[in-house]
């Protein structure tokens, strides 16, 4: 039998800091690596009472048998994953899950990523530039630090704009005022937007004028992501659909982005509690 | 003349419905050999014949009364291998204790009690050996009640076995949907660590379909068995489904009895209602009502469109429920979910029972002008599954049906050759045994296939 059968616990390769509360993990799980593509996600659990949490894959690879993720520490799970370092495990990896995006029927794609939302645009820059369509990317940050992949994202895109909110790299604005300003002045195919509920529902209603395709991907709260428990559910053009096994990317158009924001909060005030409280036992 | 039906003691209704803890206590030993010696050994017991997977009853409940409690497991296992769990949750009301000759007159003697009893005795029973090795091997999907017997038969007859799952924890529908007061986990545990001992291979967080598809696995395995289990958790389709505060039954069953979420130490966060609706009034609906109940809620309500008769849940959890003070609103359908970023209201509508549908239940009709609201902060959907198309859509080849279930033909056989399905996955919702005897139906056609016989 393979070797990648048997893993009774998922090993941190590499960790780096990219900024401040952002992590970037490799980790070993030949399972999610093998099948892996741009657009899909991961749950983990960190330890054995660990909550089993979706991470979009930023990066696989396939020989080597690893996914990489990126984390920003917001609430338990995530500062549990902040103090694992190298060669440190966690429980469960599984993966990968949800629809491979599928930009290749577009010519000219243009891709906007909002904070940790660059994880997602990541492999899918690096899968069009391959394809000989390299895309243009509009990188949007709080601030200059918090750019995430802005070197891999240059390489990989046929032209790279960046905004921060406090003007300290790129143009200061958000990703909107740059899209507005390239749909304007360029032709595209479609745009792919992905990062805070806001920002995506931002983007939409930018394109929504000129009718332009916008896929976004939603970041539902999930409990097993393959279609059971039915947590991860949007509406989308009037109809219920599972961002687990229909999505995580929908047609941003058709999104119901105020019923997103609401399901997307409904369990935060238990998470920051339960975070409070495991922190105050380790303090 | 027989004695009348002995019946296990209960967790008290008062104290149980704010805890975890089982609620049947089950039998103590002189119970149960008292229970055993009622059984009068029927020549031709019509018990065996309500049983799906033919366990020979009476032979298991003499070892009961001449107090040989493992070598009545052992009868058992040899054609049920999680006797522990069918003893406390397969609905015997309307299989094996529905035939007993004692039935009517006498009170059927309790088979479901006695398996349990002889079940439990896990530990000190003798493991099952694992016969020559065939040289074949099996890759089964799902570790629920269908992967678990169909790995245990083959197991048993020389196959190697490796069992995916897409969980971090074994088990299936046994793990994450049964509440621990019906079934305890280490229940489920013990019993899968003995089929692990039988030489299966368990590989949890793989998701077939993803992680590794169907193609790939006809590369290392001889046969698949996918015991994929149910799928999608249905929804009504009125408005206000999308409110925060509205769950499926799997969502909210799943965060309690698979991550803990009871526990404060568990990093899952649930729902903790005051005012809880569960709309269906199947078993699993009973489960998400008690097991909110559990939760600290002040009001459970149970609404369901058809009258008591109807209900689909076994009599006991529904009088378990009831004791534990959970209301029934019968002949009443949700038409809205109501509330201002959170659910607030539910509006409801009277039904009568009508003509009756294709399976023979009559169909609830709206009555006009009976709509009333009712307050609640959380509403649990528990109306069933429709198929996952995970593993179907990633594997165009294998047939099914208009829903979405995997068509089989009657040993399981699915329309890619070497590749079985059973349970849920290919009958839609249903029962545990079942879903076993699929299971074993579906290792037995294989072993033949290579020349063996079960």
């Amino acid at each position: 039998m393979g070797a990648y059968y048997n893993i009774a616990m998922y090993k941190i390769i590499d960790k780096r800091i990219l900024a401040d509360n952002v992590n970037e993990y490799v980790i070993e799980a030949p399972l999610a690596a093998k099948n892996a593509a741009p657009g899909q996600f991961v749950i983990l659990r960190v330890d054995e009472q660990g909550e089993r949490v979706p991470f979009t894959i930023a990066d696989y690879d396939t020989e080597k048998g690893t996914v990489t993720i990126l984390v920003q520490t917001v609430g338990a799970t995530t500062w549990q994953l902040s103090l694992k370092q190298a060669g440190d495990c966690v429980a469960d990896f599984v993966g990968p899950l949800g629809n491979p995006t599928d930009l290749s029927r577009y010519g000219k794609v243009l891709l906007v990523g909002g904070g940790i939302g660059g994880a997602v645009i990541h492999p899918q820059a690096k899968l069009l530039h391959s394809l000989g369509k390299a895309p243009d990317v509009v990188l949007g940050a709080r601030t200059k630090e918090l750019l995430l992949y802005i070197d891999e994202m240059r390489r990989y895109s046929s032209e790279l704009f960046a905004m921060t909110d406090d003007g300290s790299y790129g143009g200061k604005g958000f990703v909107t005022d740059k899209v507005a300003e390239l749909i304007e002045s360029r032709v595209y195919d479609a745009v792919l937007a992905v990062g805070p509920l806001p920002m995506m529902q931002a983007v939409c209603e930018v394109t929504r004028p000129v009718g332009l395709k916008t896929i976004v991907s939603m970041n539902s709260v999930m409990v097993d992501g393959t279609g059971m428990c039915g947590c991860c559910r949007v509406t989308v053009g009037g109809e219920r659909k599972y961002a687990c096994v229909d999505g995580p990317e929908f047609d941003g158009h058709k999104v119901d982005f105020a019923e997103a924001g609401l399901r997307q909060g409904f369990y935060r005030e238990q998470e920051k509690e339960h975070y409070c409280r495991i922190r105050g036992e380790v303090k | 003349m027989p004695t009348p039906r002995n019946v296990p003691p209960f967790r008290d209704a008062e104290i149980r419905k704010r805890n975890f803890e089982e609620v049947n206590l089950g039998f103590d030993e002189e119970t149960a050999i008292k229970e055993a010696s009622r059984c009068l050994q029927c020549k031709n017991p019509l018990c065996r014949t309500g049983c799906p997977v033919g366990v020979n009853i009476p032979a298991f409940i003499l070892k009961i009364r001449n107090g040989d409690f493992t070598g009545a497991r052992d009868v058992i296992t040899a054609d049920n291998n999680l006797p522990s769990v069918c003893g406390r949750v397969c609905p015997q009301e309307t299989q094996c204790e529905s035939k007993c000759v004692l039935g009517n007159k006498f009170g059927a003697v309790a088979i479901g009690a006695l398996e349990r009893f002889a079940g439990d005795r896990i530990i000190g029973g003798k493991d099952l050996s694992p016969a020559e090795k065939t040289g074949k091997t099996v890759a089964v999907i799902g570790s629920g009640p269908a992967g678990l017997s169909c790995a245990a038969d083959l197991c048993k007859h020389g196959f190697s076995v490796t069992i995916f799952e897409a969980f971090h924890t074994t088990g299936g529908v046994l793990s994450y949907g049964i509440p621990e007061f019906r079934l305890p986990k280490h229940i489920v545990r013990a019993e899968i660590a003995s089929l692990e001992r039988l030489g299966a291979t368990i590989v949890t967080n793989a998701v077939i379909g993803k992680s590794l598809t169907i193609s790939e696995l006809k590369q290392r395995f001889d046969y698949i068995f996918l015991g994929t289990g149910a799928g999608l958790p249905s929804f009504m389709n009125i408005p206000g489904e999308g409110l925060p505060g509205v769950c499926s039954a799997n969502e909210f069953l799943t965060r309690v009895n698979l991550m803990k979420a009871m526990d404060p130490d568990s990093a899952t966060p649930v729902q903790r209602g005051r005012n809880v609706v569960v709309v269906g009034a199947g078993n699993v609906a009973m489960d998400a009502a008690r097991t909110a109940m559990r939760l600290g809620a002040d009001r459970v309500t149970i609404v369901y469109r058809r009258s008591r008769a109807e209900m689909p849940a076994r009599k006991e959890e529904i009088e378990h429920a009831e004791e534990e003070g959970i209301e029934l609103m019968l002949l009443t359908s949700p038409v809205e979910i109501i509330g201002n970023g959170k659910v607030e209201k539910v509006r409801l509508i009277r039904t009568e029972l009508g003509e009756p549908d294709e399976r023979g239940r009559r169909r609830p009709v709206d009555i006009p002008g009976s709509e009333f609201e009712m307050e609640t902060d959380e509403v649990i959907m528990a109306l069933g599954t429709s198929p996952n198309p995970v593993l179907t859509n990633s594997c165009p080849e294998l047939k099914t049906d208009s829903r979405g279930v995997i068509k089989v033909d009657e040993v399981g056989r699915t329309s890619v050759p070497g590749v079985f399905a059973g349970g849920d996955a290919a009958t839609g919702s249903a029962t545990v045994i079942l879903a076993m005897s699929a299971g074993k139906r579906a290792a037995k056609a294989i072993i033949e296939e290579c020349g063996g016989a079960l």
